[in-house]
């Protein structure tokens, strides 16, 4: 048989029906839904259909609960307070699985699907939300969809997709102390563009990606989308299988040996091609910071903001200039010069145990000199958070321990924004125009990095804070 | 859903990369406010002043311009987030066709669901069609004909676009997706059957 990718194994497991336009109807394995996709499920109402197969759906609220109440009747937008009930009855009365507020396996849905082994290697996985490339980390095709499609999977558990192309981004050798997996999908993305894999699904190899942690490569491929990728997947391997043993959703005894001897059989053969392939070295890669308005708009911390000048075409100077004006940055200061008025560390991206622990180590024994906000990924993150005693390390640190896991500030929509003009180290995924507030500046950076601007009050190279 | 056929109309050029879904339409508008009010919320940033007056250097408010339905812009055009509000937006602000060399992946999927035709060009031809849409005569229309798939300009220029058939003849008879794929309903049937005994942990 001729050599295949691991991306090209899912998609052949999934045909439903092959048509000759190029379209294919792949089935949908499991089905990841928010306070966000209730228009999904009114959709149906109106047609008066049941969901094809509730058993695959898991639901989550996540995108309007405040980060400091766990109470839903607290949420002051009627609007929003309805979704998140709305959530409640949709799936009770689909009979989709609610991981609900108050319970500790509610969280971010990214969050989550792993932490309860719903994802897993070889799946098919979709939510209405575009960060579902983040359980691509677990060996899955993870994507996210509009709402209509969602409705349709809902309808049908299938989606029609035109194959996408392969791209393979391969990062050797050993990352630097203070490197983390942040810094290098901000690495990738500086260097492909933020269309830099559009129409394609991604696979991260190398040394590199495979030394990391699953909470590491779910930051890798939870930014996938920010390079303009379908997806992002990394192979399943021996980090893969100890990560997924023993949680609830994965398989087990027999069911489990069969699945792991399939899973063993997922990853790229020998000899297998893709599409375009790229390549970074791990030891090159510093601490990243994000100066513009997209997230291809990274540099390591030991640059100075970027002079328009030097663009390669009018095009990109007009946008550069644009970021810049929105950002309120001045061409030749050095990005650490540059001060930070308020810090948020959260969000699918960088709100795993890992993360904080690394905020955490950045933190403990120093003083947050600006606001600093810590938001855990989980009700379950939280619980173990506060077993190791980092909640005590921010407390006394003077970070904010927020009580009610979620997306917060990442998105806003709970009401977490910024201040118009504020400056914002965060460890989300996304720097666009208005992301965190009308008028709010985002700089995208890793968990440890956020810590060292909450404790210095500007961007700092982390590294001297770890040494 | 409303069919495409014939667009006529004219042509803004939004010179612009990396135009986001939060730029198209910022959350908290798409959060409080029915699909049918996003229009007047497309591209605020853009469009307003803080004071909320019209900002008269964008595109969309410059006279020639105001009630475009089609709209030629930079490269990734609605990267980001999956938020179908972000082409219920622009569609209920009047653009029916989108040009751009790419578009963000999700984006480019919901707009085939809101009978919205996004067409994509290689980055040369895009820059023709701007230029075009800069100086032809004020109010001068453009042709996007999907029945022929392809654009015709003011200067009495054909260029050719490619769309995928069945997302084309979704378009054209405003087919029902999920209509259309309940006809395969055998086939999911038997996919399933197919698969329980392959991957049974995925049933269980």
């Amino acid at each position: 048989m001729n050599a295949r990718t691991l991306f090209e194994k899912i998609w052949q497991r999934h045909i439903v029906v092959d048509r000759d336009d190029g379209y294919t109807l792949l089935y949908i394995d499991r089905h990841l839904m928010h306070d966000g996709s209730a228009a999904g499920f009114s959709r149906m109402r109106e047609r008066g259909i049941k969901l094809r197969r509730p058993n695959r759906g898991f639901a989550t609220p996540d995108h309007y609960l405040l980060s400091d109440s766990g109470n839903v009747a607290d949420i002051p937008d009627p609007h929003h307070r309805r979704l998140v009930e709305a959530i409640t009855t949709n799936t009770a009365e689909s009979g989709v699985t609610l991981f609900p507020v108050g319970d500790e396996r509610q969280g971010i849905a990214h969050v989550v699907g792993p932490e309860q082994g719903v994802t897993q290697p070889g799946l098919t996985l979709v939510c209405g939300d575009s960060h579902t490339s983040t359980h691509g980390a677990l060996g899955a095709l993870a994507f996210g969809i509009g709402s209509s499609e969602v409705a349709h999977v809902m309808a049908t558990q299938c989606l029609w997709q035109r194959k996408p192309k392969a791209m393979r981004v391969n990062v050797d050798g050993t990352l630097g102390n203070g490197v983390t997996a942040k810094d290098v999908i901000l690495a990738i993305i500086a260097k492909i563009s933020a269309a830099g894999a559009v129409g394609h699904v991604i696979e991260y190899t190398g040394s590199a990606i495979r030394d990391l942690s699953i909470e590491g490569r779910l930051t890798i491929c939870n930014m996938s989308i920010e390079a303009g990728g379908k997806a992002g997947m990394v192979a399943p391997d021996d980090t893969t299988l100890a990560y997924l043993d023993g949680r609830p959703f994965a398989p087990k005894g027999a069911e489990w040996d069969k699945a792991v001897k399939f899973w063993r059989s997922l990853p790229t053969d020998e000899g297998a091609t893709f599409d375009h392939d790229v390549s970074l070295d791990a030891a090159a890669i510093t601490p990243m910071v994000t100066w513009g308005t997209s997230p291809e708009d990274a540099l390591p911390i030991t640059a100075s903001i970027p002079e328009p000048s030097t663009a390669p075409d009018t095009s990109k100077k007009d946008s550069m200039q644009r970021a810049l004006e929105y950002m309120g940055l001045v061409p030749g200061t050095p990005l650490e010069q540059v001060a930070v008025d308020r810090v948020f560390i959260g969000s699918c991206t960088n709100s795993r145990i890992e993360d904080l622990r690394a905020a955490a180590k950045v933190a403990q024994g120093r003083k947050a000199v600006i606001p600093t906000w810590v938001v855990a990924g989980s009700g379950l993150v939280k619980r173990q958070a506060e077993a190791e005693g980092l909640d005590k390390i921010f407390r006394d640190a003077g970070f904010e321990w927020r009580e009610q896991p979620g997306c917060s500030m990442c998105v806003g929509m709970n009401g977490d924004t910024g201040k118009p003009g504020q400056r914002i180290a965060s460890t989300s995924n996304r720097n666009f125009v208005g992301r965190q507030g009308l008028g709010v500046r985002t700089h995208l950076v890793s968990p440890a990095m956020a810590a060292a601007a909450a404790v210095s009050g500007r961007f700092t190279d982390v590294r001297r804070l770890l040494s | 859903m409303e069919t495409f056929t014939v667009l006529t109309g004219v042509a803004a050029p939004l010179a612009r990369e990396n135009v986001d879904t939060d730029l198209i339409i910022p959350i908290p508008r798409l959060v409080t406010l029915a699909n049918v009010d996003l229009g007047r919320w497309a591209f605020e940033a853009l469009r307003y002043h803080k004071d909320g007056s019209e900002n008269l250097d964008f595109v969309l408010n410059q006279p020639r311009y105001r009630g475009a339905s089609i709209l030629i812009a930079g490269r990734n055009f609605g990267c980001g987030s999956s938020r179908e509000g972000a082409v219920v937006a622009i569609r209920r602000m009047g653009i029916r066709c989108v040009i751009a060399s790419s578009f963000g992946d999700i984006f480019f999927n919901n707009c085939f669901q809101n009978s919205v035709l996004p067409i994509a060009l290689p980055q040369e031809e895009v820059d023709r069609l701007m230029e075009e849409a800069r100086t032809c005569t004020s109010g001068a229309a453009f042709a996007v004909d999907l029945e022929d798939r392809e654009i015709r300009t003011p200067g009495q220029r054909t260029v050719a676009f490619e769309v995928d058939p069945n997302r084309r003849q979704g378009l054209l008879k405003g087919l029902d997706p999920i209509a259309t794929t309940s006809l395969r309903e055998s086939e999911i049937a038997s996919f399933q059957d197919r698969d329980r005994k392959a991957r049974p942990w995925i049933y269980s």
